[in-house]
């Protein structure tokens, strides 16, 4: 076995042998260590203002507005293009947020602890469907929710997982890919799993009970006739959110799969992929033994089904950190094991097969920790070997949400999409100096 | 040869996935298997690999 080969073996085995556990939630000014108040993190490789795509820049105004630093688009456009604000990708935090990523200073975040390798990954709290500020919108609406997840919602789930001692994260996801999840478009298993850990410490928290409080409200008057004239709990409201959310457990994912993409990074000579990101206008990999380098391209338009009323002029090329779920073996890469999305790759679970498939052509090893029912619980896919993309001529399979590319819209559709072959090709000449 | 032509084709289709479809277009069996050469072709990016072996 070559250097090589033996280096990407100990960054898969490391990789593999991460345990991240959700244990608390916190401010990101506060626990995110680098995070100041003039610092705007966002998704992707580096980017200035003036490259930004439109759902970016969207998340960036309402950022600056739901901050207070400005008080209207206009205000916000003059400020972030002034360079009095910061701009960094979330990955140089230890932190990922799905599509445009946005992580503002007060948000509340995710925090997760590498019970095996030591260290902390943060992701900013999950808003839903929609209309809201990941995908670049930022109207009164979006706004009211980021102030309802900070104040009541986040202050909730911290309670409720401190009683809980912790949530296993990695667990879930495994559980999940035997429940028709992949991990990054189909969410339903991991947030009904995320749900079942911990709503009984939700409901034993000193929100449980707890009708009058000065907060945003979450209007429930929608979920049931029970809540019109009655006040909820901050417990109820919470749940119900969850429930309504199918993405509510993607954040924390992410924050997991950020923290075993973490413990594979630095290996000496190992050519295992350990970031995957797009801004909305580059992709950008990372590699275990090239440190922090970026190798970047322009980002592809992702292919997909849209929502009425959209179609594939009004996507954004594509967008977010989300792809680190694919960056260490789930998402498109176990798409076998989500029947019920195969319509985003040609519609029949076969075609879920071959993708998967496809994705060991390209890999280090078979998952040890997530593997799939059909395939006769073979390991998914996982480390990507950037010589094995060279060779084979196989990029990456991704799946992921569509921003419509003008600011302040949404979520216009979902698909799957594939990275640039150049940024491999670069990552190889650099490897290979 | 005449005789190859003269039965039903059954045919392994390898690189170029057309040529399986329009057989498949025609309701004759045909088994595609992917394949292209290594590294696109590509021997500056051959001659890398090389070094990395």
């Amino acid at each position: 076995m070559s250097k090589y080969d033996q280096a990407n073996q100990e960054a898969v085995k490391r990789m593999m042998l991460s345990r991240p556990v959700w244990v608390d939630v916190g401010r990101a000014k506060d626990v995110i260590p680098g995070m100041k108040d003039n610092l705007f993190l966002h998704a992707g490789p580096p980017i200035t203002w003036d490259r930004m795509s439109g759902p970016l820049k969207g998340a960036i105004i309402g950022g600056l507005i739901y901050e207070g630093k400005a008080k209207n688009r206009e205000e916000a456009e003059k400020l972030a293009a002034s360079g009095s604000i910061e701009f960094a990708p979330c990955h140089h935090y230890n932190t990922v947020g799905p599509m445009a990523g946005v992580t503002t200073p007060s948000q509340m975040v995710f925090i997760l602890e590498d019970k095996e390798w030591g260290g902390f990954t943060y992701s900013n709290m999950n808003e839903g469907y929609g209309k809201v500020l990941r995908y670049g919108a930022y109207d009164e609406s979006v706004l009211n929710r980021l102030k309802w997840l900070d104040e009541v919602y986040a202050s909730v789930i911290k309670e409720a997982v401190h009683l809980a001692k912790g949530v296993d994260i990695k667990s879930i996801i495994a559980q999940a890919l035997h429940m028709g999840d992949d991990g990054h478009n189909r969410n339903r298993a991991t947030t009904s799993l995320f749900i079942r850990s911990i709503a009984p410490f939700i409901v034993e928290t000193q929100w449980g009970k707890k009708t009058d409080y000065n907060a945003p409200r979450l209007d429930l008057t929608n979920v049931s006739d029970y809540f019109k004239g009655h006040k909820a709990t901050a417990a109820a409201e919470v749940l119900a959110f969850m429930h309504s959310n199918d993405l509510t457990s993607l954040n924390a994912i992410m924050a997991a799969c950020k923290s075993m993409a973490l413990a594979a990074h630095g290996v000496e000579n190992s050519t295992v992929v350990t970031t995957m990101a797009r801004n909305g206008t580059d992709f950008g990999i990372r590699v275990s033994s090239t440190g922090d380098q970026w190798f970047t391209a322009p980002a592809n338009v992702p292919d997909g089904l849209y929502f009425s009323g959209f179609s594939a002029a009004d996507a954004n090329p594509d967008i977010g950190d989300s792809v680190i779920t694919e960056t260490v073996g789930i998402g498109g890469f176990a798409m076998a094991a989500a029947p019920a999305i195969v319509n985003f790759i040609g519609g029949s679970p076969s075609d879920a097969f071959d993708a998967t498939n496809e994705m060991y052509e390209i890999t280090v090893a078979e998952n040890s920790n997530f593997n799939i029912p059909a395939m006769d619980f073979k390991g998914t896919p996982t480390g990507i070997d950037v010589r094995k993309v060279i060779e084979k001529g196989i990029v990456p399979r991704i799946n992921t949400g569509i921003a419509h590319k003008e600011p302040g819209i949404g979520q216009v559709g979902a698909g799957i999409v594939k990275p640039p072959m150049e940024i491999f090709v670069a990552a190889l000449r650099e490897l290979a100096k | 040869m005449k005789e190859l032509f003269e039965k039903e084709l059954k045919v392994i289709n390898i690189g170029l996935e057309g040529f399986a479809e329009t057989l498949k277009e025609r309701e004759t069996p045909v088994m595609h298997v992917r394949w292209q050469p290594p590294a696109m072709g590509d021997a500056d990016l051959l001659s890398l690999l090389d070094k990395l072996k």
